[in-house]
């Protein structure tokens, strides 16, 4: 099934229309940016609060402006480059790492669909019929900002933290490729506007949460959440600028604004990722509305939607500063093995399985007689081909 | 002027100012780049066609994964050097010039011509109708290829994993050869001792203190 465009933009399009595009674009943009401001200072209050800290406490009220000082003081140092450096691309990273994480937010509907100046439009930057592979393309040339930062240093340590970014990332995308696959069995569609309206509320508690892919998609969600954390280089997948290994990674030799960009950027990119998360497996902006206001009201149309999207985001990100407090990072080889020879798989699986059951359903076979046959069916196969592989003592022995 | 003529000269602007940069760049991350521009490029030409499921998977693809991976082979080995100008084979420059003009030739007769390409659109409009649905250009892409074209595009993506299993063979090392690896890695370490011993009685200090 086609999924409908944005009704803003299948009408005539006039100056209004173009003028709305425009303001849409100008609000996403200065949320996310006052969004990283208050994740910032959120993360360190709560950083703090586990470590028995007070955290920022001076600038503003409870230390909330905290960030816009650090901001300030950013913007006005003096910026340095290595003479070893490449000129043009040095000062070109990092704003090739933070238009994909800016971009790659576009897609996420924050509310439901509402009326601007008398035209009808859905409340996110951009329904694209491609939806969800958009994702996939930004994180894909998100990475270019993190790897060129580091060769163009014209240093080393900031060069192991390119090289480790590429294999990094490159390995993690293929599982979140297929933890998306995942949703994308349960909704039929890639448009994320599609995936929300699949998840759409019914009315009451039970049937609504149930009606949200976390549940149908588990494992994809766990393997989906996994693969996040590592494609945002967030702790524990932090490798790309272990401080106790390369000094700062990639971004060593970086000074002034420009570091502030990068680090904008990965939090933006943690920031957007929760928003796809929420999107893909929590409903996005699904939730009861106020039983005692009109249902076609201003608070229920704008209001209740933007307040669970929110609610669900805050939740995520809670859970992204918790990890940052509490877990070590990860040995280099550990990366590897958990992404090519778990995460991989179980996705593999989990799409397979998936895949059959919501065919099943379709088809109206029974469940009971189809799941273990397949399960019979794949053990056979498996089977087989372990009976084919040289064995690993074998290999040693060859090798020997 | 339309905005789609708009956006093609765009497009057509950054993919032949790309494509010349890589091969007028001297260095080889810098050729990578402009590589990269191109690719996008292409991608938005796609978008004009309506495309966008290819557009995304070029972007993904292409820019996301392949150049990617020779940025990273680049800065693993680390031949990000500028290269030299010297031909090592003389006859080959004119030779590229004389292939290079054959080939826009080719391209000037071919274009709007449909002999050699069959009639376009034999297939229909990629967004639209089919049987009654309104299917966009991602489901009819999803319909063909997994109905009509289902053996090629199994076959494929066999293919694709005999070839990396077939590398990983090839990449894996003999018995014979990891002796002799081995060997090689101590003549390497008999060296590095015996520098770091001709320094430390050169140093009055000694190293480290």
């Amino acid at each position: 099934m086609k999924y409908p465009a944005d009704p803003l933009l299948t009408g005539d399009i006039d100056l209004t229309v173009v003028l709305i595009v425009i303001g849409k674009t100008i609000v996403t943009f200065a949320l996310l940016l006052v969004a990283v401001m208050l994740y910032i200072w959120f993360m360190r209050k709560v950083i703090a609060d586990m470590q028995n800290r007070i955290g920022p406490a001076t600038a503003g009220p409870f230390g909330v402006l905290q960030s816009v000082a650090d901001g300030v003081k950013l913007f006005f140092k003096e910026q340095s480059m290595p003479t070893s450096a490449d000129r043009r691309v040095f000062l070109i990273a990092p704003y090739l790492s933070i238009l994909p994480a800016f971009l790659a937010f576009s897609i996420v509907p924050i509310g439901g669909e509402v009326s601007i100046a008398g035209h009808q439009t859905y409340l996110q930057l951009a329904e694209l019929p491609i939806g969800v592979l958009w994702l996939l393309a930004m994180s894909g040339l998100g990475l270019y900002g993190v790897m060129l930062a580091g060769w163009s240093s014209g240093s080393k340590y900031p060069l192991l933290g390119s090289v480790r970014a590429s294999a990094q990332l490159l390995s993690y995308e293929a599982a979140f490729g297929l933890a998306v696959v995942g949703v994308l069995i349960q909704s039929g569609t890639l448009s994320t506007r599609g995936i929300v309206d699949g998840q759409a509320w019914t009315g009451n508690w039970i049937d609504g949460i149930r009606a949200w892919y976390f549940l149908p998609a588990i494992v994809a969600f766990v393997i989906f959440l996994i693969a996040a954390i590592a494609e945002t280089n967030h702790p524990p997948f932090d490798l790309v600028e272990a401080e106790q290994e390369l000094v700062g990674g990639f971004h060593t030799e970086y000074t002034g604004i420009r570091f502030a960009i990068f680090f904008l950027a990965e939090f933006m990119n943690v920031i957007t990722m929760s928003a796809i998360a929420v999107t893909l497996f929590l409903g996005g902006p699904a939730g009861p509305g106020l039983g005692f206001l009109a249902t076609d009201g201003t608070v229920n149309v704008w209001l209740m939607p933007v307040f669970w999207f929110m609610l669900k985001l805050l939740v995520l990100l809670y859970c992204t500063v918790w990890l940052r407090a509490t877990l070590p990072r990860l040995r280099y080889d550990q990366l590897m093995d958990l992404g090519w020879k778990y995460m991989i798989e179980i996705a593999f699986l989990w799409i397979m399985v998936s895949g059959l059951v919501v065919i099943a359903r379709e088809e109206d076979w029974n469940l009971w007689i189809v799941v273990p046959a397949a399960a019979v069916g794949a053990a056979a196969v498996y089977g087989v081909l372990y009976a084919s592989m040289p064995k690993r003592h074998e290999l040693v022995e060859e090798i020997k | 002027m339309t905005v789609e003529t708009a956006l093609f000269f765009i497009g057509a602007a950054l993919a032949l100012g790309g494509a010349l940069g890589v091969v007028l760049a001297r260095n080889p991350v810098h050729s990578a780049l402009l590589l990269v521009v191109t690719l996008v490029a292409v991608a938005l030409f796609f978008l004009l066609l309506d495309a966008q499921l290819v557009a995304a998977v070029q972007v993904i693809v292409y820019a996301g994964a392949i150049v990617v991976l020779f940025l990273f082979v680049i800065m693993l080995l680390g031949v990000d050097r500028e290269e030299s100008l010297h031909d090592p084979v003389p006859f080959q420059r004119p030779a590229a010039l004389a292939l290079g003009a054959v080939l826009l030739v080719e391209i000037f007769v071919l274009a709007g011509r449909t002999w050699a390409t069959g009639a376009s659109s034999t297939r229909g409009s990629i967004d639209g109708q089919v049987g009654g649905e309104d299917l966009g250009n991602v489901e009819r892409v999803a319909r063909v290829l997994f109905t009509d074209f289902l053996w090629a595009f199994e076959l494929t993506a066999a293919l694709l994993v005999i070839a990396v299993v077939g590398a990983v063979v090839l990449a894996r090392r003999s018995g014979q050869q990891a002796e002799l690896d081995a060997a090689d890695q101590e003549i390497g370490r008999q060296i590095a001792e015996a520098e770091l011993e001709e320094y430390e009685a050169e140093s009055p200090t000694g190293v480290g203190s």
